[in-house]
């Protein structure tokens, strides 16, 4: 065993001397208490490790052993529906152990070794099988149905498999013979170095959009499955809201949402509030598919470093059973500055404002673990990775936001002039994109309808022709306008206020299944069209705008519920009714 | 038995570096004896095989490289505790300093404390009445909050602090089993006695127990006065299970003492000289504040900082807001316009708000109420953008109404007296006799129930 002692601590970060044979990426038990370290960097001077734990008190001289195996996660039942912290270890059995307040060199395994799992077999004695094959399943929540999978690096004859029955995580389900002669021992939980993607039979074409409900989201600037998001913006225009949005009603099968270096009340709400909000799509609590990683800004720096590949992994592990995961980061800027401290306590050479030079290539490390991909058991399954970054001082120039937005195809910029006057969500419509909308064009043209894309374009360009029209009436005011103009400034008033806007505390408007959304733009867009055609007669805009026609668009989120659309189609005969009304009072005919 | 170091090998602003020590640990205490006699505690910041880098609270004056001598504790900084604090004044490390005395531990605590479990916590959601209408309505405190002011040089922070604690009412009328931790960070004198006279005036001071580290003290120092103050307040909340409400303040003169340390021990800075790690620095204070399982207590942070330059931006109020649940932003144009409190509306919030207002907490109206008025005077500040081109008279008929709105807004709704108490139900109506300058076709945020309600418009 390899073992040496600490020469110096500086921080979380500490030298280690007295052995040569410590491998880069391991394992180390930190002095008297065993607190937890990873060798980040090794040279002629020694080892540096850093700590997960806090290092008050720890004097050089003391210990410092190789755990032998490299910084890991045990998966296995029992993920889903916990909460962790950012290297794995179960918050709540280590609230148990030491109170409300977390103690350190506490020794606590992952996953509950004592709970008995049903698993049903589902494989024989005498069956090949090989990386990733499915041998067994177990319903680990209400929502999500467990896979046990044969180990990376394992292939070749089922020797021995027990049956149906109660289990836990470290018995022994089945004996492989392995090509290589060897026998070895499945059971239900396995290891996975977190800085190792999990490898995949390949890439697939990303072509379905994740379903969130959120209108500037899934009508304006759609995620893919699979794809990679990011929402920057100020403190308080949204980030987190709208992170908890998506966790809560994205049609993911499983939600990894990773608090990293944010705030305890905030995984807190997350605990409380899921266990009793319900998925509309199972009628099951939110919870059971749901699994937190918190590593609080008040948690062990280094632990925060770690937070988004343990993240990352879990929800690699869930993919490769078949499922659709999701992950949500917040804020991949904490991590990033957990590696400008770490970076710092090792004087390397910095690159702008402090961080490290390598910020952008594990930035894109990260993000490139998303993706839609064929399994090696051949099942599919997709990483979506939503990450929201807290640019300094607002400003996206600074370098996370900047090497972030290299990385990621979709961009929502939270705008703080939005967030002040409680326009929520807060993403700006002009400043963000998202590349996925060709990828996306098939499915929602199959799906929802051959017009939605050419609806949404619509919309955006009267969208964009406002934001014009601004620039002049900030000068003169939109009183002089012509009425082609104002009607306009009238439309994009109703798309704001009656479409982008969406209030998250309002039962029905929390969530907007498609089809609705869909409704939603195509009557604003007829309000459009029957205004014009009004004004086009010379009549004057004001005579609409004297009608309740333009508040009842706005107020339709409201008005409509979810699961009653036929409000929609009472709504366009008031349209052109009442447009048909204005066009006859001023002596035109109808049908004009 | 503990063993006394003669010498050392470098001193460098506040630290000092000793060679051949053996045994010391990381953050461990040491005390320092200089030349004259005069003792100084320290603070071990790096330690290695031989060597230590010891942080010196009082500063380094009067320091020698050959006739120190330094001690090790074995021990982190602790504070002792004991209810008795209340009432008693401490300096930034935790020395009473009021000339009564020592008081009698019940118990001793590092004053680093340990994170809350996330598992552990309760989401705060109990209404804490300010009697102040901005606050009330607009940025709702909540019991277990941290919830800063953002302030300026100058401007009325203290006089709003003060209002605060003495008017702040629980809905629930726990009151008597309140307590008030004050930790001052590099004020000045006369703001520190303005505190004092105004809590024994509101007859509060028994209750109160306060550290100060004032504008003449080291400034190593001021490190840790807010970590003793959160560390009595933890006692008290979560052992005496009282609702404590701690002020801290200047956070500003707090971070700038960081940067010095920071850049004597040579650290690679961020933003504005500032250390990388300033966030998680703060973090590991604000995050102290909240209510936890298994307890009645609350802590409840007030953090005053004074914007540098009134600057938004500037790393102290912008890495503050990152963390606590909300801002209370002061403003100097409105300052300017004799409003007190001058508190800008727009740039303010409270995130625990949401869920500890409305019915059965406040008024059922309330959120839909706050909503309009930050998107109504929201867009007062666009009529008032282009009055400033073409001339207030020159507005279209509706801009005129918001000119109008956003001018009562201010000097009826935001501006009230120092002592002025409102209740909830006196702030939320003055709402919205407010937005019945409006017209109903404006009140795009409130659902037709509401509306018919509350909203009364006014005439012309
Ligand atoms: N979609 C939304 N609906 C309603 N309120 C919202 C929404 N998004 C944000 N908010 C409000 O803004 C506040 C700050 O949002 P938050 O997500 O915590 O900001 P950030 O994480 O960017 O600092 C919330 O407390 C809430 O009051
Ligand atoms: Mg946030």
């Amino acid at each position: 065993m390899t073992s040496g002692y600490i020469a110096g601590i500086n921080g979380s970060v500490i030298r280690v001397k007295g052995s040569r044979d410590f491998k880069m990426q391991e394992m180390v038990a930190v002095g008297k208490e065993k607190l937890i370290g990873e060798v980040i960097s090794i040279n002629g001077d020694g080892v540096i490790v850093q700590v997960y734990e806090n290092t008050t008190g720890l004097r050089p001289g003391e210990p410092c052993v190789s755990k032998e195996k490299p910084m890991s996660c045990t998966l296995g039942p029992g993920i889903i529906g916990n909460i962790f912290d950012g290297i794995e270890r179960p918050l709540k059995y280590i609230n148990e152990k030491s109170g409300a307040f977390i103690a350190r060199g506490i020794d606590a395994e992952s996953l509950d070794g004592e709970r008995e799992w049903d698993v049903r077999i589902l494989a024989k004695t005498g069956e090949q099988c090989s990386e990733g094959s499915i041998i067994a399943e177990v319903q680990e929540t209400s929502m999500v149905k467990f896979k046990l999978m044969i180990p990376n690096g394992v292939s070749g004859r089922i020797a021995e498999i027990k049956q149906d029955g109660k289990y836990k995580i470290k018995d022994v389900i089945a004996v492989i013979d392995c090509e290589n002669g060897e026998k070895k021992e499945i059971t239900l939980c396995q290891e996975w170095p977190i800085r190792i993607p999990r490898p995949v039979k390949g890439r697939k074409p990303i072509s379905r959009p994740l379903i969130t409900g959120q209108r500037v989201i899934d009508a304006i600037l759609p995620v893919a499955k699979g794809g990679t998001a990011a929402i920057p913006g100020g403190f308080g225009t949204g980030k987190t809201m709208t992170q908890h949005q998506l966790a809560k009603w994205s049609d993911a099968d499983i939600i990894v949402y990773i608090g990293c270096g944010e705030r305890g009340n905030e995984m807190t709400q997350v605990l409380e509030d899921f266990s009793k909000l319900i998925d509309p799509r199972t009628g099951k609590p939110l919870m059971d598919r749901t699994v937190l990683i918190a590593n609080t800004s008040n948690m062990p720096v280094a632990a925060r470093e770690a937070s988004i590949y343990t993240g990352v992994t879990l929800a690699e592990f869930y993919r490769d059973m078949g499922y659709h995961v999701a992950i949500m980061a917040d804020s991949t800027s904490r991590w990033a500055e957990a590696l400008r401290e770490i970076s710092g306590r090792l004087e390397e050479m910095p690159a702008e404002e402090g961080f490290p030079a390598y910020l952008s290539s594990r930035l894109s490390g990260f993000y490139e673990r998303a993706g839609y991909m064929e399994n090696l058991n051949g099942t599919e399954g997709s990483v979506t990775i939503i990450g929201a970054v807290s640019p300094q001082g607002s400003d996206f120039s600074e370098p996370v936001t900047q090497n972030t937005k290299r990385f990621v195809r979709c961009f929502w910029a939270l705008d703080k002039n939005l967030a002040y006057s409680r326009h929520y969500p807060a993403i700006h419509w002009l400043n963000s994109y998202s590349e996925y909308i060709d990828d996306l064009n098939g499915w929602y043209e199959k799906n929802i309808s051959p017009r939605f894309m050419t609806l949404r374009n619509s919309i955006m360009s009267i969208l964009q022709e406002e934001s014009k029209l601004m620039e002049i009436v900030k000068l003169i005011g939109s009183d002089v306008l012509p009425d082609e103009q104002k009607l306009i400034l009238d439309i994009a008033r109703v798309i704001r206020l009656g479409f982008l806007q969406q209030n998250a505390y309002h039962k029905d408007d929390t969530y907007v299944p498609l089809q609705k959304q869909f409704k939603m733009m195509e009557t604003i867009l007829l309000l459009r069209d029957e205004m014009e055609a009004v004004i086009k007669l010379g009549i004057p805009v004001s005579q609409v705008q004297n009608t309740d026609l333009i508040e009842s668009v706005i107020k339709v989120k409201y008005n409509i519920t979810n699961d009653d659309l036929s409000g929609f189609d009472r709504l366009n005969e008031k349209i052109r009714t009442v447009c048909a009304e204005i066009k006859s009072n001023n002596g035109f005919k109808r049908g004009v | 038995m503990a063993v006394e170091y003669m010498g050392l090998s470098k001193i460098e602003g506040p630290l000092v570096v000793l060679d051949g020590v053996k045994n010391a640990s990381y953050e461990e205490m040491v005390e320092i004896t200089a030349e004259g006699g005069e003792h100084k505690w320290g603070r071990i910041i790096e330690v290695y095989e031989d060597k230590a880098v010891i942080q010196v609270f009082e500063g380094t004056s009067g320091i020698s490289l050959t006739n120190t001598k330094t001690k090790l504790t074995g021990k982190p900084l602790e504070i002792q505790l004991s209810k008795e604090m209340l009432g008693r004044i401490f300096d930034g490390i935790g020395r009473p300093i009021d000339g009564l005395g020592d008081i009698y531990p019940d118990e001793m605590r590092d004053i680093n404390g340990s994170p809350i479990n996330p598992v552990a916590r309760r989401y705060p959601n109990n209404f804490i009445q300010t009697g102040i209408s901005s606050i009330d309505c607009l940025n709702t405190l909540i019991r277990g909050q941290k919830l800063p002011i953002f302030s300026g040089n100058g401007l009325p922070h203290d006089n709003l602090a003060v209002q605060i604690v003495r008017q702040a009412t629980l809905s629930n009328g726990e009151d008597d089993n309140f307590a008030i931790v004050f930790a001052a960070m590099g004020i000045k004198h006369d703001v520190e006695t303005y505190f004092r006279r105004s809590f024994e005036e509101s007859g509060v001071l028994q209750k109160v127990v306060m550290f100060l580290n004032l504008a003449d003290d080291p400034v190593v120092e001021r490190i840790v006065t807010p970590r003793c103050a959160l560390t009595a307040a933890e006692y008290l909340a979560f052992k005496h299970n009282m609702q404590v409400l701690v002020i801290m303040t200047d956070m500003t003169s707090y971070a700038e003492a960081l940067r010095e340390i920071s850049s004597s021990k040579g650290e690679i800075p961020s933003r504005k000289g500032y250390p990388g790690y300033l966030y998680s620095d703060l973090a590991s204070m604000f995050e102290r504040a909240g209510i936890i399982e298994g307890s009645e207590g609350s802590i409840t942070q007030i953090p005053i900082l004074t914007m540098p330059n009134d600057d938004i931006t500037h790393p102290i109020p912008d890495l503050t807001g990152y963390i606590t649940e909300g801002q209370i932003v002061l403003d100097r144009s409105l300052f300017l316009k004799s409003i007190y409190p001058p508190v800008m509306a727009l740039s303010s919030l409270s995130r625990l708000m949401k869920d500890g207002i409305g019915e059965g907490f406040t008024r059922e109206d309330h959120a839909v109420l706050s909503n309009q008025l930050f998107s109504s005077y929201a867009r007062v500040g666009d009529a008032r953008a282009l009055a400033s081109v073409i001339g207030e008279d020159e507005l279209g008929a509706i801009d005129k109404l918001y000119m109008k709105f956003g001018r009562e807004f201010e000097e009826k709704f935001i501006a009230q007296g120092k002592n002025e108490n409102r209740s909830i139900e006196n702030t939320l109506d003055l709402g919205w006799s407010l937005l019945g300058i409006l017209p109903e076709s404006e009140l795009d945020r409130v659902d037709e129930a509401t509306l018919k309600k509350y909203y009364k418009p006014k005439e012309g």
